[in-house]
């Protein structure tokens, strides 16, 4: 087990080396010049571009530009061209915006996906698991911001309170009880948005995974001894068919970052989505690789510690 | 005669032998959702291709660029003004059937134009990583347990290399490098001709041909490594670093999207590789190509097809993403998705311009993901008469 752990980290960290020199390959390659964002500015002279340039190492071989790079990021040196300021700073206050989002709406997903996955399996042909199983597809074909919008027009109208960005302005003195209100009405929607997805694949997935143990032999053998259906079910059946969620924890890292991108904007929630849009927009290349890098990370930290909870949880699989 | 009768009796008591389609389709007619799926699939593609016929031409029936300012915003089915538009303006029949923009232009025609770009950009993506995804696959399955000579590791690091320099505008080092790796690739030729020959003289560089990793290992990391980049971010940063045009969309969402495909066809072949079929066809004699493309990839092509419809709606919903954020498809086409992220701006006052896109991209998808979900039933083994 030690030596899979080791091999598997090791086999992670030069894929990761990989994913280093492609992502800086996309963005260096790109055609178009950050140096040239605005070209019609006045002020933005020729000797400027020179300086721009020798500041921020454009001028320097490619490699060379690659390693400086890396090094500022691991150092803790990396500045954003934008505004001159630390890139890992941006980033840590813009995850803590982030990470709001992503725990409410991974806990929606988790436990609404069960209760129905769970049912639709027990009751399979039922108009339940029909009824649930048009919805999840619904779900799944929605444009997203199409989405937003309907649920904004219906929450606006129906409730008249302020649902865009993260508190409403002139707030910051009322009633702790009143900013802890605005605060959860600010967060239903673009929490519950970032959730249903979610909530259509899991709860599919579930119900998959379920319809597959109740038909195992061990099922039918608790059956037959006389066990009562919800004893069999919840206790010998879901207990197994709960294994592969368990490694789904590791899988869901992501998720902090690759989702957001879209209903961040729409919610204009300063979250890491946004800001990756933000840098985009402006050709900040740091603070573009570095959320790039950081996701690649969340990505293989994702399945290494999957793959480690699968042999806890499985002993089959412990080589 | 003896035999035939033989034969006969032996048969008498299997079940009939059912061809595989009719098979297909018994078990995808119970499923209505997914028949509902591909009945309006096919009244989707319909709509598409008249769409094109209608929308083109020197003078089209339906004129999706026509600005008329008098006519702004007007609700669905509500009829032209005949005072302020001329003649030839006019929308056919004389009515809006789903209302104008904020320009004025036919919201209708729009849609009908809109639907076959956004079918084009939907199937080229996909077509593209179909492609890649059957050829990647398709060597990681067949030929996977092929080493690679270090000689040509070497090769293949000194022809990237100079691509890279071509990219950065190098000229110069990147014209050296390409140099380099033809000159290596000429050695190794050289070699293997020598080597084939059984001469005495290459034995003594043998040590510059040690094995290094599979084929396989080679192709699968590169998927691994492509499945950790956010699919979503990637294909914003690329199109938005990129000048805008639909071709770009098109190409990046493929580029960005055959990982599924590579795995499942190298699933497939590492199991069809194995089977009796293919042994045989190789005593025969044939050649690999022929028996990648005519024996084993039919036998393969079922999960692909499967994966390739939901494809089909994932690029037409990233489309209306990225059209979202100001990185769809530039003005001159009309997507669905471009009409939708330009009806946000009018929500309250002109909600139809987002429902009507919005509703029809919802429906086109879901029909999408309801067909190729029941494709995958179907053409799923396990689920052949039990």
């Amino acid at each position: 087990m030690l030596s899979f752990t080791v091999r598997s980290f090791f086999q992670k960290l030069v894929t990761l080396f990989f994913i280093s020199i492609i992502s800086f390959l996309v963005v260096y390659l790109a055609p178009g010049k950050p140096s040239q964002i605005d070209p019609l500015n006045p002020k933005f002279t020729p000797e400027d571009l020179v300086r721009y340039r020798k500041e921020f190492n454009l001028d320097k071989p490619l490699y060379v530009q690659y390693y400086l790079y890396y090094r500022n990021l691991f150092s803790g040196q990396l500045k954003s061209w934008k505004d001159n300021q630390p890139v890992m700073d941006k980033i840590k206050e813009r995850v803590m915006n982030s990470l709001w989002l992503f725990l409410v709406g991974t806990l929606i997903t988790w436990s609404l996906s069960f209760p129905v996955g769970i049912s639709a399996a027990l009751r399979r042909g039922s108009f339940f698991d029909r009824f649930s199983t048009f919805i999840a597809y619904v779900l799944i074909s929605i444009p997203g911001f199409f989405f937003a919008y309907i649920l904004i027009e219906l929450v606006v109208r129906a409730f008249n309170v302020p649902v865009i960005g993260m508190y409403t302005f002139g707030m910051a003195k009322a009633d702790f009880i009143y900013r802890v209100m605005d605060r959860i009405w600010h967060m239903v929607l673009p929490s519950i948005l970032m959730a249903l997805g979610g909530i259509a694949l899991l709860s599919r997935y579930v119900r998959a995974q379920m319809l597959e143990i109740i038909h195992q032999d061990y099922i039918r053998t608790a059956m037959a001894k006389g066990l009562s259906a919800d004893v069999v079910y919840y206790k010998h059946g879901l207990r197994n068919a709960l294994l592969p969620f368990v490694t789904m924890f590791g899988l869901i890292l992501p998720g902090l970052i690759g989702g957001s991108v879209i209903i961040e904007s729409i919610f204009a929630w300063p979250g890491i989505g946004r800001m990756a849009f933000e840098a985009i927009l402006a050709r900040d290349y740091p603070v573009i690789l570095t959320i790039n890098f950081i996701s690649a990370v969340l990505v293989l930290a994702g399945t290494f510690i999957s793959d480690l909870l699968y042999m806890v949880v499985d002993p089959r699989i412990r080589l | 005669m003896q035999n035939t009768r033989n034969t006969e009796e032996l048969a008498h008591g299997l079940a009939e032998e059912v061809p595989r389609l009719t098979e297909a389709w018994r078990i995808f007619r119970k499923n209505t959702l997914a028949v509902w799926g591909l009945v309006i699939f096919i009244a989707f593609f319909i709509v598409a291709v008249s769409g094109l016929l209608l929308t083109t031409g020197e003078n089209p029936v339906l004129d999706p660029a026509k600005v008329r300012l008098s006519e702004k915003l007007l609700r669905p089915l509500t009829p032209v003004n005949t005072e302020m538009v001329k003649p030839g303006d006019r929308p056919v029949f004389g009515i809006y059937l789903l209302g104008t923009d904020d320009l004025g232009r036919d919201v209708f025609a729009r849609m009908m134009q809109g639907a076959w770009v956004s079918l084009t950009v939907g199937f080229v993506a996909v077509g593209i990583s179909v492609i890649i995804g059957i050829i990647l696959g398709g060597i990681a399955g067949y030929y996977g347990r092929l080493r690679i000579k270090f000689m040509h590791v070497l090769c293949l690091i000194a022809f990237f290399v100079s691509m890279i320099l071509l990219a950065s505008g190098q000229r110069g080092p990147a014209l050296d490098s390409l140099a380099v790796t033809l000159l290596l690739s000429a050695f190794s030729a050289v070699y293997h001709y020598l080597a084939a020959k059984g001469g005495t003289g290459p034995k003594i560089l043998d040590f510059l041909f040690f094995d290094t990793f599979s084929v396989d290992t080679l192709i699968m990391r590169f998927v691994d490594i492509m499945l950790c980049f956010p699919s979503f971010f990637l294909i914003l940063t690329i199109v938005a670093l990129l000048p805008a045009s639909i071709y770009n969309i098109m190409i990046v969402i493929g580029l960005t999207s055959w990982m599924g495909t590579t795995r499942f066809v190298r699933a497939e072949f590492l199991s069809l590789r194995e089977q009796d079929f293919v042994s045989a066809a190789k005593a025969m004699g044939l050649s690999d190509i022929s028996i990648i493309f005519r024996h084993m990839m039919p036998n393969a092509i079922a999960p692909v097809l499967v994966s390739a419809t939901i494809g089909v709606a994932m690029a037409i919903l990233t489309e209306a993403g990225l059209s979202f954020l100001g990185f769809g498809v530039p003005p001159p086409h009309a997507t669905w998705g471009n009409i939708l992220a330009g009806g946000e701006s009018f929500i309250f006052d002109a909600p139809w311009l987002m429902y009507i896109p919005g509703l029809s991209i919802l429906t086109v998808v879901l029909s999408f993901n309801l067909f190729g979900e029941g494709l995958r039933d179907a053409l799923n083994p396990k689920l052949r008469k039990r």
